[in-house]
């Protein structure tokens, strides 16, 4: 039987019979976002998890400084920061394999650089320059989608024509609160669900679409019982915990890959900074909400439980920030850099072969751009 | 000697043959679409591909145009190679930011690691009888669409070629089917399916030296009998059938009117914002010392399209194309 075949059969059912398709109670989310650190359940961690999460936290929370110090330097256009939500970021990219793919949204890319791609160009397409800096099939990243929620479907296709071959790759989409608002989201959820396909769709939500807040955004219980329409489960979780994270996620990659379908996760988490370096968070939000979740903050909860079970102590942290440090260094001298720009290769993809149109304008381009070249000489 | 067995095939049917001999040929090839599946899609296009080659291969989807475009965009990402097709024209809407933000762009943007090669087919245009939402000519908006090709047949044989061709393009192809022509007949052998045809090419249907009408798709047999008509006029017209909208024919296209002096623009879309003016103004650009008159444009009215009662006076006819020739200054000649 084919994998179409199998989800789609056919079943006539005559006028009176009635009868739920799916039972909905396993699909419903815990009363609470699940947590694990703070809790009896964090004794079970694996201190080499533990370690490994932190490093990468502190790198992020390092990472999302320089990125937002680039833009005030003129080195980015625009950053669309992830400080506070750095347990979502590093967790999805941890939990895939490297057959994988990764669906990242803008404020993603502090999970495109945890899976491995180069910061440089995981920051392309925000430093201003015409395409998205990694390739997508080297790292198994698609670009980074702009447009909320659209890139959600590809994730569906991707992670379909994925198992159609007989691989079984998952594919890990992320997307905010306010992407759930969207069509696309509501078409993605209901497409994998119907095709069973094998992804993971992560909403963060972090309490505003720029300024909307959550309630002018949803009447849902949660943003996870929306799975429970579509007919796969959905998890609510901390999304501050990098732990119950990475649980919570490689369980539904596990259950994914092993045919069970799709799953929502919602992380509920915070967006500590503006929506970018160009928002004023001031206008919509008081100083005293933003201070109560930073003393909720990532690294500090998974730092403590380190400290308390004598995993890590100063020089682990030193070495840490080390760490972090050297990457933002590193980052930064080469976004000092000025990009090498040739204006002549915006024409070079829009398709296989440039039209006839594209050639006259190339030509055009080629022209202009030798008389300014001519003129500077002069 | 031997005779061929030439039967006559409808246009639907060489674009069901031009899918069915793409999937035998290519297995990643995929067909997805509302109803492609079990009921062979709406206007049967997709007649016996999911019996022939399962419902893995020719899916039906859930009712979501958005979502279908995207899936395929994915299913691209991972080296398939989908032909969506979209009911009705007026029902691609939903997709089209897909279409835009994506589909067009993903080469662009990945510097070419992630071309699409994506077919997406739409039934366009009117003259079906169809209720409200059936019948649009959307050509306008895709061919606004930098990244895309469009492209549209206007005889049996080119559904086949063209169709083929845009299901091998490694880039994106809109292929508008003029679903009035859905049911026009010509005769082929089907052990010799017509030539693949390259996109980008137009072809000169009718050749004539008065003057030339440059049209496409569901306003081709128009011009022709309008050609034909006009022979009692004195005047010899030669057709050009673009075929492909995107890319664009200068070549072609311009050396015909040269030939001709003279220049008509016919299609069934809106006149204003509609292809006629582009056609129109490249034309202008690149003839002007050959032309003998303004170049002119017969085009659908500029009205939300009208009625099934009342579509005949939306659509241009040979009446209209006639009077168009008409003004197209012969007093010099004469």
């Amino acid at each position: 039987m084919t994998v179409m075949e199998e989800r789609g059969a056919y079943r006539p059912t005559p006028p009176p019979a009635w009868q739920p398709r799916t039972d909905p109670a396993p699909l419903l989310p815990d009363a609470a976002p699940y947590r694990v650190l703070g809790t009896g359940a964090a004794a079970q961690a694996d201190p080499g998890l533990l370690r490994r999460l932190y490093a990468q936290l502190v790198r992020g929370r390092r990472y999302n400084a320089q990125a937002t110090a680039l833009t005030k330097q003129g080195r980015l256009a625009v950053y669309p920061s992830s400080v506070g939500q750095e347990a979502c970021e590093v967790a999805a990219a941890l939990v895939l394999e490297d057959r994988d793919w990764l669906f990242p949204s803008y404020r993603d890319t502090l999970a495109v650089v945890a899976r491995g791609v180069d910061p440089v160009q995981a920051l392309t397409l925000l430093r201003g320059d015409w395409h998205t800096g990694y390739n997508p099939r080297e790292h198994r990243v698609a670009p980074l989608c702009t447009p909320l929620a659209t890139q959600l479907p590809h994730a569906v296709g991707l992670a379909h024509a994925a198992r159609l071959k007989g691989d079984d790759v998952v594919a890990l989409a992320m997307v905010g609160d306010g992407g759930t608002s969207e069509g696309d989201f509501h078409e993605a959820l209901n497409f994998a669900a119907v095709w069973q396909a094998p992804v993971v769709f992560l909403v963060q939500n972090n309490g505003f679409a720029i300024s909307v807040p959550l309630a002018k955004q949803t009447a849902a219980p949660s943003l996870a019982h929306k799975a429970v329409g579509y007919g796969m489960p959905g998890r609510l979780v901390d999304g501050n915990d990098a732990v119950a994270m990475y649980e919570v996620l490689s369980e539904a990659v596990r259950h994914a890959r092993a045919g069970g379908g799709p799953t929502l996760v919602e992380a509920v988490t915070y967006r500590v900074e503006a929506h970018t370096n160009a928002d004023d968070d001031k206008r919509y939000r008081a100083d005293s909400e933003v201070a109560a979740w930073r003393a909720h903050d990532p690294i500090d909860l998974l730092e403590q439980e380190l400290t308390a079970r004598g995993l890590l102590d100063e020089d682990g942290i030193r070495a840490a920030r080390d760490d972090a440090e050297a990457l933002a260094a590193d980052l930064r001298a080469r976004m000092n850099q000025d990009p090498a720009l040739d204006p002549m290769d915006l024409f070079a993809q829009v398709y296989a072969e440039p039209t006839p149109q594209l050639r006259e304008q190339r030509a055009q381009l080629r022209a202009e751009l030798d008389a300014e070249a001519e003129e500077s000489h002069r | 000697m031997t005779t061929v067995a030439v039967k006559p095939a409808t246009m639907a049917q060489a674009l069901t043959r031009a899918m069915r001999d793409a999937m035998a040929a290519d297995p990643t090839v995929h067909v997805l679409g509302e109803d492609v599946g079990t009921l062979g899609g709406v206007f049967r296009v997709t007649d016996g591909l999911a019996k022939e080659f399962g419902e893995d291969r020719c899916t039906d989807t859930p009712l979501a145009e958005a979502g279908i475009l995207g899936a395929a965009v994915g299913m691209a990402m991972y080296g398939l190679r989908p032909v969506v097709e979209m009911q009705f024209d007026a029902f691609a809407y939903p997709a089209f930011e897909q279409l835009i933000s994506h589909v067009s762009r993903m080469r662009n943007r990945t510097r070419g690691s992630m071309p699409l090669p994506i077919t997406v087919r739409v039934p366009y245009g009117g003259g079906i009888g169809g209720v409200e939402h059936h019948s649009d000519s959307s050509e306008a908006y895709y061919m606004a669409t930098p990244g895309l090709q469009v492209v549209t047949p206007a005889t049996v044989a080119d559904a086949y070629g063209l169709l083929r061709a845009a299901i091998a393009s490694d880039d994106p192809v809109v292929f508008l089917e003029p679903k009035r022509l859905y049911w026009s007949k010509d005769s082929w052998n089907p052990d010799e399916p017509p030539a693949v045809e390259p996109i980008g090419r137009a072809v000169v249907r009718r050749p004539g030296r008065s003057a030339t009408l440059i049209t496409y798709g569901p306003s081709l047999p128009v011009c022709l009998e309008a050609a034909r008509a006009a022979e009692a006029e004195g005047w010899d017209l030669e057709v050009v059938d673009l075929r492909s909208l995107v890319p664009f024919d200068d070549e072609t296209v311009c050396a015909s009117v040269r030939r001709t002096g003279r220049a008509l623009v016919v299609h069934e879309s809106g006149g204003f914002g509609g292809p006629g003016g582009e056609i129109a103004a490249r034309v202008t650009e690149r003839c002007f010392h050959h032309l003998e008159a303004p170049v002119l444009r017969v085009a659908g009215l500029d009205i939300p399209y009208p009625p099934p009662m009342l579509e005949r006076h939306h659509l241009p006819g040979v009446d209209r194309v006639l009077d168009a020739v008409g003004r197209l200054q012969w007093e010099a000649e004469r």
